[in-house]
């Protein structure tokens, strides 16, 4: 956005010593009891502080302006020329987007792994109770009909094995590749991220603008009282920066440390 | 044993269902909120409540509350599988009546140490 650092306070400046040169000269003409310039002299104090208050009023109109134009080129670039959709509503697609695709990848990869986990299960059965078979060979406790049984349950078994671990590998690589999500959602939620930042910056430029305007105007506006009532029953959701908040637990070590001082 | 699993999340629903049957629970239902898990308590026999603590509707402590409140349930044991983390909340849910309290991201390791130091007491009782 194309403010200066401080916007409006220049003006501010400008007011400020235009008033104390007409105080003095305000005083000086009651003193000398000239009223009639002296009215001059209040009159030319209110219009130095309009044109101040117009200046300060352009300035946040542009700058509004500035912003909301700002806003829209950068949806253009995202969804295409002529689209209208605002760029909030485009970050909340773009959230929701981010949401569907994790949700896509978690479901994907849970359903490998439940076709996964009874294949191995099953080999692993089978495994068990061939050993059993085969010590008993070993051991010379086996008669031959029951080893040619065995013969041909080890031939299945192999052949098996081999099939099984060609299921499982080609779940394994699915699992992987169901983790591109992160690349996509990773650039989308920066995207996102930058927009909030550029909103933030343009809503302090705007308030501080505005501030300036107050102050020339002299509004005085009553402080709101800041709700700080806290969210507690409906949760606050996961906390970022949980190693370097006291009031924080930073894993179930922490959670276990605090239950078990509280008796658990 | 019958366990009701209760996140608004169906991801999530789905990774603790894996979970308890791998611990060998595998009669479980589902509800995505306290509204809907609550007439499911009151009307299934129910022996167990797994229960997120963020959810739209009725949250997990509010269910936790009105589960301590309920005649017949208040004697059920009910884990919280939350990513709330405070201090203050982990305390709230103690108040609250909860008998265990898994923080998200979780471990297998830790759910299932949880679960079992639950049902120690439970049958010890």
């Amino acid at each position: 956005m194309a403010l200066s650092k401080d916007p409006g306070q220049a003006t501010a400046q400008e007011f400020e010593l235009s008033l104390k040169e007409h105080a003095q000269q305000l005083v000086e003409l009651l003193e000398k009891g000239q009223f009639g310039e002296a009215i001059l002299v209040i009159h030319s104090i209110n219009q130095a502080r309009d044109r101040g208050l117009y200046y300060e009023v352009g300035q946040l109109t542009r700058a509004l302006h500035n912003s909301i134009v700002n806003f829209q080129i950068d949806t253009s670039q995202v969804l295409g020329e002529g689209s209208e959709v605002s760029k909030i509503s485009d970050a909340s697609d773009r959230l929701d987007y981010v949401v569907k695709l994790t949700d896509k990848a978690a479901n994907r990869t849970m359903d490998l792994v439940e076709s996964s986990a009874p294949i191995v299960s099953e080999l692993g059965q089978e495994a068990y109770a061939l050993r059993a078979e085969w010590e008993r060979l070993q051991r010379r406790e086996m008669a031959a009909g029951e080893f040619r049984d065995l013969y041909k349950r080890i031939g299945e078994f192999l052949e098996k094995t081999e099939q099984s671990s060609a299921t499982v590998s080609a779940h394994l690589n699915d699992i992987l590749i169901a983790q591109d999500y992160q690349d996509l959602t990773g650039q989308v939620i920066k995207r996102v991220t930058t927009l909030v930042h550029d909103v933030e910056e343009s809503l302090v430029n705007l308030v501080r603008m505005a501030g300036q305007v107050d102050r020339i105007a002299g509004i005085d506006h009553a402080k709101s009282s800041q709700d700080t009532k806290k969210t507690s029953d409906r949760g606050e959701g996961p906390q970022i920066h949980a190693d370097t908040r006291e009031d924080v637990v930073s894993g179930q070590d922490e959670v276990d440390d605090l239950l078990s001082s509280l008796g658990f | 044993m019958k366990i009701l699993i209760v996140d608004d999340f169906s991801t999530m629903r789905r990774i603790i269902k894996n979970l308890l049957r791998d611990l060998g629970f595998t009669n479980t239902a589902e509800a995505d909120d306290g509204n809907t898990a609550l007439p499911m308590l009151q009307s299934g026999s129910f022996d167990f409540l797994v229960t997120d603590w963020n959810m739209p509707g009725m949250s997990g402590i509010d269910l936790l509350r009105a589960v301590r409140a309920d005649e017949r349930l208040k004697h059920l044991p009910v884990l919280m599988v939350t990513a709330e983390a405070k201090r203050d909340q982990i305390i709230e849910a103690a108040q609250a009546g909860v008998n265990g309290y898994v923080v998200k991201p979780f471990t297998a390791q830790a759910l299932k140490e949880k679960i079992e130091k639950i049902f120690e007491r439970v049958q010890a009782k």
